[in-house]
């Protein structure tokens, strides 16, 4: 059987695009290569049980995938580590139905207009990859709009000063701001900042079928026990209540076929581990920008653009800990983000300057509050101090961060290639990452990093610390509970931003980008990306709003 | 009663935890039934469903059912995973696709042995020495104490929420939740 559009991925990008096309009368085949923990396929009113207030579960054993022993990634920092100096848990967005939406706390920002104009704006930058996108902001605003209303979007219209011009007021009202979110918005305002609460994909009425949100705390990393995150189960929900949905989990697709001019449909391989082949009219990719130039690759498909330019948010975080408790395991993870440090004003430009750079920008700066006590207590050393720090928590319930995530830039030398001698469970090479961020965002991050260290002393805070991810030399790594302290993964050359984009970028002209301003890929016209890979820059705003906005355009421009 | 340890075994692995997590006024590890999280961890697979995932969506605590104490059904891979990671490869070709992995379960009986069959009776310096020449070890060790300690009590540790009422932490709180006031007050 064809069907008129397999859909590679079940994530925000692909689950939109099976809303839009079902819609308009399209059958489509979703495939997901994780399990199915989200909704009934069949019922999809039904929405599953299987989320909770889980710490182990979600944080410590891999429940939404991937799981790094059999479908690990490798890292190296360039080709100068040889082959790769890391084989594990590399960006694991999640691997299951609903994707990167299950685990996200649903911070979903709209880019503003000078984001997709860079170049005209501020100029190229050297050894960077800085382009206009073939898309602007006005032509977006209709799909950012529509795909607010899909989603559901808590938000508060006017309240983001530099926001960029909406042609109506968000879907729903802010949530409950968090109180150390109401004492760091304050405090900010007090130091010249304009914070504002985050547009979030988390209702805060009923909406669409599915209740408000009631702040039990575990939001980002934990699927919603209550189904009261919209991102993308709403859209999945759509698809499969049209009856030309079918969503297949635990399926892996292992290879685009092609005839040369086109696809003509996908091998995959189900859950008894038997390879077969599905046709289709179109196939759309959307497993996110580490799997879906994975699939390219692994089917052979060439183009020399393909897995490069890897972007993904520079961190910094900065930290501080509190007198009082700010009891952040209540309500959303944030409520509260501001977008100063986006502008390219006079005393950014005099810091590029020094730095010998034409300009910088930092990105979006989240206020935020400690984590969950499993994480909490292995941070501390072990030993009698061990429980007097868990119950005083000044790494949990008096902690609070501004992470900014920072502006990326393009670099054809950032990539997703395959590994030459690492394989997945099922046989196939693994994404090789290899990464190592420009010079321009460490010039940033030193620029608007220490502004919030102000902010924090503002605050109250008794010990502040500055740390980037990845992280780089002369960054801060004291602590202060000794040599002991165990920072894991967070403090490593490995990025832990969830944030990846930009391997089959998007353009009008085929020798410099992969895919057309549609999606499409231009050697393969049948073939459409429907997820960040697609992305020209990295702004600094989460992508998932920006990435769905496209995915419902591309697959508008099927249906037309 | 050990699920996978022996009692040697399971004295030495409480030995230690109680260094790692000592009781004073409140519980320690051993207290909190870490080290039943730990062998009901390295024993998952000899009960069914095995005990890798609680269910969902709430555990009764604070009202709705008691979905916690199911456990998931694991997918095929989901199995092999596990399996690997706490049996090791052992040798067995579908679980070598990148080399033989060592499981926990050898980690847990050659770590537990290096610490020596004295253990149990040396002085608190002298056991934490003996961690500390263990340091592998001792890290796993710790990061799956820290689990028992704070993870739900359906795992095993964490015994009738003693962990979570020390640190005052409500723990899952589903159907309840937080009101607003409780969210943006002090």
């Amino acid at each position: 059987m064809t069907v008129d559009a397999i859909i590679v991925g079940s994530g925000p990008g692909g689950a939109t695009a099976a809303d839009i096309l079902t819609r308009s009368g399209w059958t489509v085949t979703i495939i997901e290569k994780g399990r199915n923990h989200l909704i009934d396929p069949h019922d999809p009113s039904k929405l599953s049980e299987d989320y909770s207030n889980d710490e182990i579960k979600f944080l410590h054993r891999h429940f939404l995938g991937p799981d790094p022993l059999i479908e690990p990634r490798t890292f190296r920092i360039s080709e100068d580590d040889g082959e790769r100096s890391y084989v594990g848990a590399v960006n694991s967005i999640p691997s299951t139905v609903g994707g990167g939406g299950t685990h996200a706390d649903g911070k979903v920002p709209r880019f503003r207009p000078e984001d997709f104009r860079l170049r005209s704006t501020y100029g190229p930058v050297e050894d960077a990859a800085v382009d206009d996108w073939p898309v602007d902001y006005d032509e977006l605003e209709p799909y950012y709009a529509e795909v607010e209303r899909l989603v559901g979007v808590a938000g508060t219209a006017g309240a983001n000063p530099y926001a960029a011009w909406r042609s109506g007021p968000y879907p729903m009202p802010s949530g409950a701001p968090m109180y150390g979110a109401v004492l760091s918005s304050a405090a900010a305002e007090r130091q010249g900042l304009h914070p504002y609460p985050a547009p979030t994909a988390a209702n805060s009425i009923v909406y669409d079928g599915r209740p408000a949100c009631n702040n039990c705390g575990h939001c980002a990393y934990f699927g919603c026990p209550i189904h009261a995150k919209g991102d993308p189960v709403a859209m999945l929900q759509h698809a499969l209540s049209t009856g030309r949905a079918e969503l297949l989990s635990e399926t892996f697709v292992s290879r685009l076929r092609t005839n040369g001019r086109e696809a003509t449909g996908v091998d995959v391989i189900g859950p008894d581990g038997a390879t077969r082949t599905l046709g289709a009219r179109y196939v759309v990719v959307a497993g996110g920008a580490i799997e879906t130039p994975r699939l390219l690759l692994l089917s052979g498909i060439e183009h020399p653009l393909i897995g490069r330019h890897l972007m993904m948010h520079f961190q910094t975080m900065n930290v501080g800990i509190l007198p009082e408790r700010l009891h952040a395991h209540r309500g959303r993870s944030v409520t509260h983000v501001h977008d100063d440090c986006m502008l390219v004003d006079d005393d950014a430009r005099a810091a590029a300057r020094a730095a010998g750079l034409p300009w910088i920008r930092g990105g979006m700066v989240e206020h935020g509050g400690g984590g969950h006590p499993v994480m909490e207590a292995q941070f501390y050393p072990w030993g009698p101090s061990h429980k007097k720090l868990m119950a005083a928590s000044p790494l949990r319930d008096r902690l609070w961060a501004f992470i900014m995530q920072g502006e990326d830039l393009p670099q054809p030398t950032n990539r997703v290639d395959l590994d030459p001698t690492i394989r997945d469970v099922r046989g196939f090479p693994v994404a090789r990452i290899t990464y190592r961020p420009h010079r321009h965002e460490l010039v940033a991050s030193a620029h608007h990093g220490p502004r919030h260290i102000d902010v924090l002393e503002d605050m109250g805070a008794t010990w502040t610390a500055t740390t980037t991810s990845p992280l780089v030399e002369g960054a801060v790594t004291t602590s202060p509970f000794g040599d002991n302290t165990n920072y894991r993964g967070l403090i490593s050359a490995i990025p832990a931003s969830r944030h990846v984009m930009g391997t089959t970028r998007m353009g009008s002209d085929p020798s410099s980008s992969v895919v057309d301003p549609y999606g499409r890929m231009h050697d393969l016209p049948n073939v459409v990306v429907a997820d960040s890979s697609v992305f020209v820059t990295s702004a600094g705003y989460g992508p998932t709003l920006t990435l769905v906005a496209l995915a419902a355009r591309a697959a508008a421009s099927l249906v037309r | 009663m050990p699920i996978w340890l022996n009692d040697d075994e399971l004295r030495c692995l409480a030995a230690a935890c109680e260094r790692l997590i000592p009781s004073d006024e409140t519980a320690g590890a051993v207290d909190a039934g870490v080290p039943d999280y730990i062998d009901g961890m390295l024993g998952a697979f000899l009960v069914d469903p095995p005990r890798i995932w609680a269910g969902g969506p709430t555990s009764g605590r604070f009202g709705g059912a008691r979905g916690f104490a199911t456990f998931h059904r694991l997918g095929p891979l989901d199995e092999l995973a596990w399996r690997m990671r706490i049996e090791g490869s052992l040798g067995i070709p579908e679980r070598e696709f990148n080399g033989p992995v060592v499981g926990w379960q050898e980690i847990y009986r050659q770590g537990l042995a290096a610490l020596g069959p004295d253990f149990c009776d040396l002085k608190g310096e002298e056991q934490d020495a003996r961690l500390q020449g263990e340091e592998g070890f001792t890290t796993l060790l710790y990061e799956h104490c820290c689990e028992g300690m704070y993870g739900a009590p359906e795992y095993g540790g964490n015994r009738g929420t003693v962990a979570w009422t020390a640190i005052d932490f409500l723990g899952d709180v589903q159907p309840r939740g937080f009101t607003d006031a409780e969210v943006s007050g002090p």
